[in-house]
């Protein structure tokens, strides 16, 4: 038996990652978001290479410039250079986006994992805060909870993550509602598996697809709204660069009108980094989805 | 073919189960009705052997099934089972959760759909190594080694193990569960509708494979299917079902010739034979099953019944051997059963 | 026997599927033809290309398909015959076809039927679509035909939704709409595989006796044996888009010649033998339809397969229209 088995080790395995991994490369559209977001991403955590200027730094003699070789988009009213600023504001939003997605995530998976398995008091009780949650208008909810606690990126994370557990929390609850029907589900049983271990290694790991969509849907959807909420001046204190704090100079109409390169350069880095994530999140979609080989 | 003269000791004596699924309505989900899914069954399946269960869609013979596998806890009754040859027999369902565990090992299950049997994120090695590690294979390269083993006892290869449940078909898939079912060495295992998402060709690969192993192995099983010439094929012994509860339980040499049950005799007739030149009586049923969580009064089969009679009507028959043959049982006012039906009210008449 | 004797001639058809960048030959050159008044029985294992064909025939392919060579030439008692093929699926001669001519009836009476309509409309709505008629008179003969197909309290009765009617009853609704327009074919796509058999025994029964009063010809489709053992006037056994053999019923039955009929036969359980003979199963799994072997399809799978099945075998009549493609049809190894 050994000798059998070692010859056998040498067979390819097939991974179903890998092929997953295959067939995400052959969609062009997975592959244009993938790319997009990697290089905003690697560029802004590059920032102190590709800029030798501070954000921060205010220099009252360089106010107001035009985009030219030296600064690059040209700097603000306070001659701080906006190709640092959208950069640095970048590391910012997209840190604020993503934790935030992630955190209400990891909260959704959680929660829908638990009432989609067991049922019961606990999930009517769940699904009675989740309606609460998505009846106010999301807006609001963000308003006020930030009034409450205050400006601040790490405030600001939290909103996010408050309001963006919902949309996981249903995905995930529905997928285990159907999958704990399964026949693989009741073979487990049938050998004592205890629950856990059926709802978090049998069962989720199916949902992890249409989990990872949600992410990137909700990456992109944080993003714009953390530039809204600092736009309107309601996110990240104005010190902190981030590109809804770099476009709320652009409140002016004689900025809009006058000095484009102020609130263009995060405007495009703010849509295109958005259109990145949501190919990417409609390319995996595509890719997770069984139906489609 | 068939061993049945040689196995006389009751594995698993399944008495007077019932299970009832309440119906909710309302509000405050008030229970304003139960669908009675399995209405008092008492069956028992003797070692090595196999007890066909037969009916159609809504009969209760796969939940009895899931009851055995103890999937579902029935609303009532006791389930007692044999674990030693000369053991004593033990209630599955007042087990302690140690005790609880270990039965697992000993009861399993193939399911009817081999695409939904298999986690199709988790390959075939995956799959059997929870079950394997939580029953006491506690060392990896003998739950590997065994996986090979159980993969080649039902024909395929051993490095299908790296594989994943969508690169194979139908048959490999149920295969592959029959190979799952048995990895922790069952006793008796519930086949619910092995073959039935099959094609044809594929059908008879898979029953003589389970055939096989039963031979091997000493398996006992408990085979339920709607299609009662696969269920002839396979079974010593044949349950016929209909909402809830078993009308006959003969041999499956004496059901097709002896049948006593006009039920019987109905879906003997209506399954559609291979085989010309042989003109058969067609008996066609009038009407639909009627709905279990309303089953009519009397004899549960008196609506379709072409026999029927005044005191079906009124009367349910119970499940009685008959005269002249001990082991053939039949819950009808016209078989000449061991106790006589005389006993009728008068005015119920 | 005259042309005219064949309601249906299928010679040659071709149909494929384009998924992606495969090329699926679903059906690889079916010849066929249908007596009038009688049934015909496709039988074959899922993948053969029984439903694809049929669906041919009405021209409902998806969009994938198409056909690709050979000819359909229908033939209506009161009209021209015209070859279906040449048509494309939107014309107005198609059209009128479906539904009038020739009518179909789907495996999944489930999902055949519009749950938002109610019973009643549905079936005068085929009727509507063919014929200039008043609608009392649409409604009078939906209910004469639900009455022959005993539903209970049929004037009722199409004033429902599907959902208040079983699976059953709804297979019913279908044959009603499918012969409501009195059409010369019926095409019935496995239209008991999702019944129980108690049920299926009902709805087989009525198919047959609406034939006895109507006339019409039936193509059933089906991959149970014994259903066409029971409807069949003639058989065709499907095998990876071809016709492997092609009789009569006693043909087929009595005499089966191709390795595949005969294997199929033998692989199935009949009810009355108890366990008392082992099945010989068909060993191997169908080839996939995109990739598949030169010569004949089955000869992997085959016991008699030598040297010569690597070129593909005719299609051979062995006497009295039985007709079979295998090399050794005629008095070779397969007869013993």
């Amino acid at each position: 038996m050994a000798t059998v088995l070692a010859s056998k080790q040498k067979v390819k395995k097939s991974s179903l990652a890998k092929r997953n991994l295959q067939k995400l490369l052959n969609n062009k559209l997975a592959v244009f978001g993938l790319i997009v977001v990697t290089a905003m991403i690697l560029a802004c955590i590059a920032a102190p290479l590709l800029t030798p200027y501070d954000p921060m730094k205010i220099s009252l003699s360089e106010r107001d410039l035009e985009p030219s070789s030296n600064h690059l988009f040209g700097t603000d009213k306070l001659g701080r250079d906006v190709f640092a600023r959208t950069l640095y504001g970048g590391r910012m939003s997209i840190l604020i986006g993503l934790s935030g997605a992630i955190g209400g995530m990891l909260l959704g998976v959680i929660f829908g994992s638990l009432c989609g398995f067991f049922g019961g008091t606990l999930d009517a009780i769940f699904v009675k805060i989740a309606e609460l949650v998505s009846v106010v208008p999301q807006l609001l909810l963000v308003l006020v909870l930030s009034t409450f606690l205050g400006a601040g990126v790490q405030n600001l994370i939290y909103v996010f993550m408050f309001t963006g557990w919902v949309a996981t929390f249903r995905l995930v609850r529905g997928r285990f509602f159907s999958l704990r029907e399964e026949s693989f589900v009741e073979a487990c049983r049938a050998f004592g598996i205890g629950n856990l271990s059926i709802a978090f290694k049998h069962i989720l790991p199916n949902c992890l697809g249409p989990v990872a969509v949600q992410l990137t849907l909700n990456t992109a959807g944080f993003i714009l709204q953390e530039a809204a909420l600092s736009f309107i001046g309601l996110g990240v204190p104005s010190g902190v660069p981030t590109w809804g704090n770099i476009m709320n100079a652009a409140k002016e109409i004689i900025v809009i009108t006058q000095s484009p390169w102020l609130w263009i350069p995060p405007g495009i880095a703010i849509a295109l980094f958005v259109l990145g994530v949501n190919s990417l999140g409609d390319g995996m979609r595509d890719v997770l989805d069984p139906s489609q080989l | 073919m068939s061993n049945q003269s040689n196995h006389t000791e009751i594995l698993l004596d399944i008495k007077n189960i019932k299970k009832y699924y309440p119906i909710q309505a309302g509000l405050f989900r008030r229970t304003i009705g139960h669908v009675k899914a399995v209405d008092d069954v008492s069956l028992y399946v003797k070692r090595g052997e196999t007890l066909g269960l037969v009916g159609e869609s809504g009969c209760g013979k796969t939940t009895l099934g899931k009851c055995i596998v103890r999937l579902h806890r029935p609303t009532e009754g006791e389930l007692r089972y044999r674990f030693d040859e000369d053991g004593e027999y033990k209630d599955l369902l007042s087990l302690d959760k140690k005790e609880s565990f270990n039965a697992r090992k000993k009861i399993q299950m193939v399911f009817q759909d081999p695409y939904s049997s298999l986690n199709p994120i988790k390959n075939i090695l995956t799959a059997f190594d929870e079950p394997l590690r939580i029953h006491g294979w506690t060392n990896a390269n003998e739950r590997k080694e065994r996986v090979a083993e159980l993969l080649e006892s039902v024909n395929l290869h051993a490095d299908y193990m790296y594989r994943y449940p969508n690169e194979f078909s139908g048959g490999q898939r149920q295969r592959i569960c029959i190979a799952r079912a048995m990895c922790v060495n069952p006793d008796l295992i519930v086949c619910d509708e092995p073959v039935s998402a099959l094609d044809v060709s594929i059908q008879a690969q898979v029953l003589n494979l389970m055939k096989d192993l039963q031979k091997e192995h000493g398996l006992t099983y408990v085979f339920i299917a709607h299609d009662l010439s696969v269920v002839e094929y396979m079974s010593d012994r044949i349950a016929v079902m209909y909402l809830g509860k078993v009308v006959e339980l003969a041999s499956a040499k004496k059901l097709y010739y002896h049948f006593e049950h006009p039920y019987t005799e109905a879906l003997l007739s209506a399954i559609p034979i291979p085989k010309i030149g042989e003109k058969r009586q067609r008996i066609i049923l009038e009407g639909d099953v009627p709905s279990p969580a309303n089953p009519p009064a009397g004899c549960r089969f008196h609506t379709r019944c072409h026999k029927v009679m005044d005191i079906c009507r009124v009367k349910s028959p119970e499940l009685r051997p008959m005269k002249n043959d001990p082991d053939h049982l039949v819950a009808c006012h016209l078989a000449d059963t061991v106790e006589d039906i005389a006993e009728i009210p008068a005015d119920a008449v | 026997m005259n042309k005219q004797d064949y309601i249906l001639s299928i010679n040659d058809l071709k149909t494929q599927f384009k998924i992606g960048k495969r090329v699926v030959k679903a059906v690889d050159g079916v010849t066929l033809n249908v007596r009038r008044g009688k049934t015909m029985g496709l039988v074959g294992e899922s993948g053969c290309g029984k439903s694809v064909t049929a669906h041919s025939i009405m021209q409902l392919l998806p969009k994938a398909g198409s056909i690709k060579e050979g000819e359909i030439i229908f033939r209506p008692q009161n009209s021209e015959e015209f070859d279906i093929a040449k048509y494309r699926k939107t014309d107005k001669k198609l059209r009128n076809m479906r539904g009038r001519q020739i009518s179909m009836i789907f495996q999944d009476p489930m999902s055949s039927l519009n749950p938002v309509y109610r019973i009643g409309d549905q079936i005068i709505e085929s009727i509507i679509q063919h014929e200039r008629i008043s609608k009392k008179a649409a409604i009078k003969r939906t209910v004469d035909m639900l009455e022959m197909l005993s539903i209970p309290q049929a004037d009722k009765r199409i004033m429902d939704y599907p959902h208040q009617f079983s699976g059953g009853m709804k297979q019913r609704v279908m044959i009603a709409m499918g012969l409501i327009t009195n059409p010369e074919l019926l095409i019935a796509d496995e239209p008991t595989t999702a019944l129980d058999v108690t049920i299926q025994a009902q709805i087989l029964e009525l198919m047959q006796q609406m034939q006895e009063q109507l006339g019409f010809t039936i193509i059933i489709i089906t991959h149970n044996m014994g259903i066409v053992a029971d409807m069949a006037d003639d058989i065709a056994v499907m095998y990876m888009g071809k016709i492997m053999e092609f009789g009569a019923k006693e043909d087929i039955f009595l005499r089966p010649t191709h390795p595949y009929t005969r294997a199929l036969l033998k692989s199935v359980p009949v009810l009355g033998n108890g366990g008392n003979d082992r099945l010989e199963p068909i060993r191997g799994t169908t080839p996939d339809p995109s990739d598949m072997p030169e010569g004949c399809s089955f000869m992997p799978r085959c016991d008699l397969a030598t040297e010569k099945c690597k070129n593909a075998p005719p299609y051979e009549d062995v006497g009295n229209g039985h007709m079979v493609r295998c090399w050794y049809a005629k008095g070779g190894a397969a007869n013993e």
